[in-house]
């Protein structure tokens, strides 16, 4: 027991000092974040400038917020995973590049209802519409909640303007053009138009058109 | 010796309310939330009645609010007279109780209009993070002052882990939080896509271990040696289990992306982790329970202890699920099902909330100065919570497995079985037995607040009198000598 007497001398002298204490508990926690988060941080920024995709246009990137602001990832995910059943379902599977310009991420973590990672083209802007005002009228099964409210409100184009401003400021690619042609872009398009915009352009637009995958829509 | 300094217990009974009453608010939404899915009529096309925008108020209430204004009311109580002393900073500990309910308030009142971040579990918006940021400091500061102050040289155990759950949780909610604003009720973070993704739950898995299992680790090291009337089981046992338990947790995170576009290494990494953080989730769970060796006989009597014991075994009982769920091929079926809502409640009903409620009808005699009203409500709550979170997680267990094996299904050609809709069909009766549960849960909360609204009857006509802080006579050697009471 000598021998595990004199180790335990050492947590002693923790215990009995606060900073000493607070200090190694920082350190401690921290390690796992620095291994795990740094690489793929680094990793990601030496990946994106090879990318041959666009960020999101004017209407899209409006349709991406309300995606963001209603909620959405809490029952839906945006993320197919390397599953032979998943790909049977939603197609193949969500590489990281698809996600880079989502701030934040949509990948979600619950399904209530099927991923949306390649739901692009798979319906109608008119079924989309139906669906989202009143989910129902199309899946009578269906728990999704509706959203009446998105046909009624406008997409404000000076906000999408400092949106992209702010986005660029983040990194992402927007010209000056881009910029200047996005108040007239989405002037007059409603919340609903932008919401549909933005969900049939996914798995379609984020993807480089060289490597888009064939077959690309999976089974309903 | 006279003395003059007494504990600071009313900063602790305001966050002993709050608990309470964000307790039956949270959990409210909760089972609101829970009818939506059964029933979507529920959601009646009001903007911020609809689920999606109402479920955030939900997790974000009984954690932060429910959870957080029981942490920090335990934390104060304990440091107190785990230190002998009285809590530094009265006015900053003050600020520490109204900020966070600001927080809590301006969190719930912006979520359900469409003001967030959608972060899981980070909801609230950039000028709401940084009123969070502020408090968080101060209440370091009050703490780790407090300790400073202690006149007992070694820090007990308990104050360990809610040193770390004030160190780390103020680590996580920064670095996640980081975003650029780009009007008052709309910010774009700095992190995007993958990065996003491994940040978020980097930070949302570890919210989970600091906040709810660190934290009320913290609760359970002072309260379950209080209740069972017997020292710490193993101290020794302690000590490793903390250093690991901090360390481990942290590298878990990786395992809520599994089969994801995230670098694979980083999921086996996140899984290997997850294995072994069944160690010291285990030792503190044994520590725990084995305190109640010699002093079992006391769950006839009393209902405090019998909540301490199950939220062991429900600590237990949801640290072997994660560690399994965090397994590549049993995350496979897991994933994006009820399991996880599952594991989840099993982990907060069970554990967060039962230790949460056994160590408020430990404290409140004692900050309340008589004992609790009602012998029967206690017992009472006990069962319908008990019989709540069985009814809760077995149903939600059920629909979780059966929706993965349902998706997952193929017939021989090698096609899909079942359409999606299929399996949410086949989910609707456990989705109301769920809400039945959650029902039971509410109503329990509810017969507490009645029960501790009646023991507060003194504090409530101001009658009951400080406790005064005992001052230990210093023994030969030791230094620094306690400080004198103060004037």
């Amino acid at each position: 027991m000598a021998r595990g007497y004199r180790g335990y001398k050492y947590f002693e002298a923790i215990e009995k000092n606060a900073g000493l204490l607070g200090i190694l508990t920082l350190i401690m926690v921290s390690i796992g974040g620095l291994a795990e988060i740094t690489p793929i941080f680094m990793e990601a920024h030496a990946v994106k400038p090879a990318l041959g995709v666009q960020p999101y246009s004017p209407l899209r990137l409006a349709g991406k917020d309300i995606y963001v602001r209603e909620g959405c990832y809490l029952c839906h995910t945006q993320m197919i995973r390397a599953l032979r059943a998943e790909s049977e379902r939603y197609g193949p599977y969500s590489t990281a590049s698809e996600s880079v310009y989502d701030r934040p991420h949509q990948w979600g973590s619950k399904r209530t209802g099927p991923d949306l990672a390649r739901v692009g083209g798979k319906y109608s802007d008119e079924w989309q519409r139906v669906h989202l005002k009143d989910p129902r009228a199309v899946v009578p099964e269906s728990n999704m909640p509706g959203y009446p409210w998105l046909s009624k409100a406008l997409v404000d184009p000076d906000e999408v303007q400092t949106k992209m401003r702010v986005l660029r400021m983040l990194g992402d690619p927007y010209t000056d053009e881009d910029i200047a042609g996005a108040r007239k872009a989405v002037a007059g398009h409603t919340e609903m138009e932008a919401i549909i915009a933005y969900l049939q352009g996914l798995g379609i637009d984020n993807v480089p058109q060289a490597e888009a995958p064939a077959g690309a829509k999976g089974a309903p | 010796m006279p003395t003059t300094e007494t504990y600071n217990d009313h900063v602790v009974r305001l966050f002993l309310l709050a608990a309470a009453v964000w307790g039956i608010v949270g959990m409210t939404i909760g089972v609101y939330v829970a009818a939506e899915l059964a029933w979507p009529a529920l959601n009646f096309d009001i903007p911020w009645l609809t689920f999606s925008r109402l479920r955030p108020n939900h997790t974000f209430g009984v954690i932060f609010a429910f959870g957080g204004s029981a942490l920090i009311g335990t934390c104060y109580y304990v440091v107190q007279r785990t230190g002998h002393t009285r809590l530094a900073h009265p006015r900053l500990a003050n600020f520490t109780f109204w900020g966070w309910q600001l927080a809590c308030v301006l969190a719930m009142a912006t979520m359900p209009f469409g003001i967030t971040q959608s972060k899981e579990y980070a909801e609230p918006e950039w000028f709401i993070d940084i009123l969070i940021a502020v408090v968080w400091v101060s209440i370091g500061v009050v703490f780790f002052s407090t300790l400073a102050r202690r006149r007992i040289r070694h820090i007990y155990v308990a104050n360990w882990y809610y040193g770390a759950f004030i160190i780390a949780v103020g680590l996580l909610h920064i670095i996640n939080n980081i975003a650029i604003p780009v009007s008052l009720t709309k910010s774009y973070p700095v992190y995007s896509g993958a990065v996003d993704a491994m940040v978020q739950w980097w930070y949302g898995h570890n919210a989970v271990a600091f906040f709810l299992t660190a934290g009320f680790l913290g609760m359970m090291y002072y309260f379950v040696p209080r209740q069972a009337k017997q020292p710490l089981w193993s101290y020794r046992f302690s000590i490793v289990n903390f250093w690991a338990l901090i360390s481990i947790y942290m590298w878990a995170g990786s395992h809520h992306l599994m089969y994801t576009a995230l670098p694979d290494w980083v999921q086996s990494v996140g899984m290997a982790f997850s294995l072994v953080l069944l160690m010291p989730s285990w030792g503190s769970a044994a520590n725990g329970l084995l305190t109640f060796n010699g002093s079992w006989h006391r769950l006839k009597s009393d209902p405090a202890a019998k909540f301490m014991v199950i939220s062991l075994v429900f600590y237990a009982a949801s640290t072997f699920e994660g560690s399994l769920m965090a397994v590549k091929t049993v995350n496979a079926l897991s994933h994006y099902t009820d399991w996880t809502v599952a594991h989840v409640h099993s982990g907060s009903i069970g554990w967060v909330a039962m230790i949460t409620i056994g160590s408020l009808y430990a404290m409140a005699p004692r900050a309340l100065g008589r004992p609790m009203h009602s012998h029967k409500g206690m017992e009472l709550h006990f069962w319908m919570h008990t019989i709540g979170l069985l009814l809760y997680v077995l149903a939600m267990w059920i629909a979780g497995v059966m929706q993965g094996l349902m998706w997952r299904a193929t017939n021989p050609d090698g096609s899909l079985t079942y359409a999606f809709i299929d399996g949410l069909i086949a989910t609707h009766p456990w989705y109301v037995i769920r809400l039945l549960g959650g029902l039971l849960v509410v109503g329990g909360m509810a017969v507490m607040a009645w029960n501790l609204w009646h023991t507060a009857a003194d504090a409530r006509k101001h009658l009951i009198s400080p406790i005064p802080v005992p001052i230990p006579e210093p023994t030969a050697h030791q230094s620094p000598a306690p400080r004198p009471a103060m004037a």
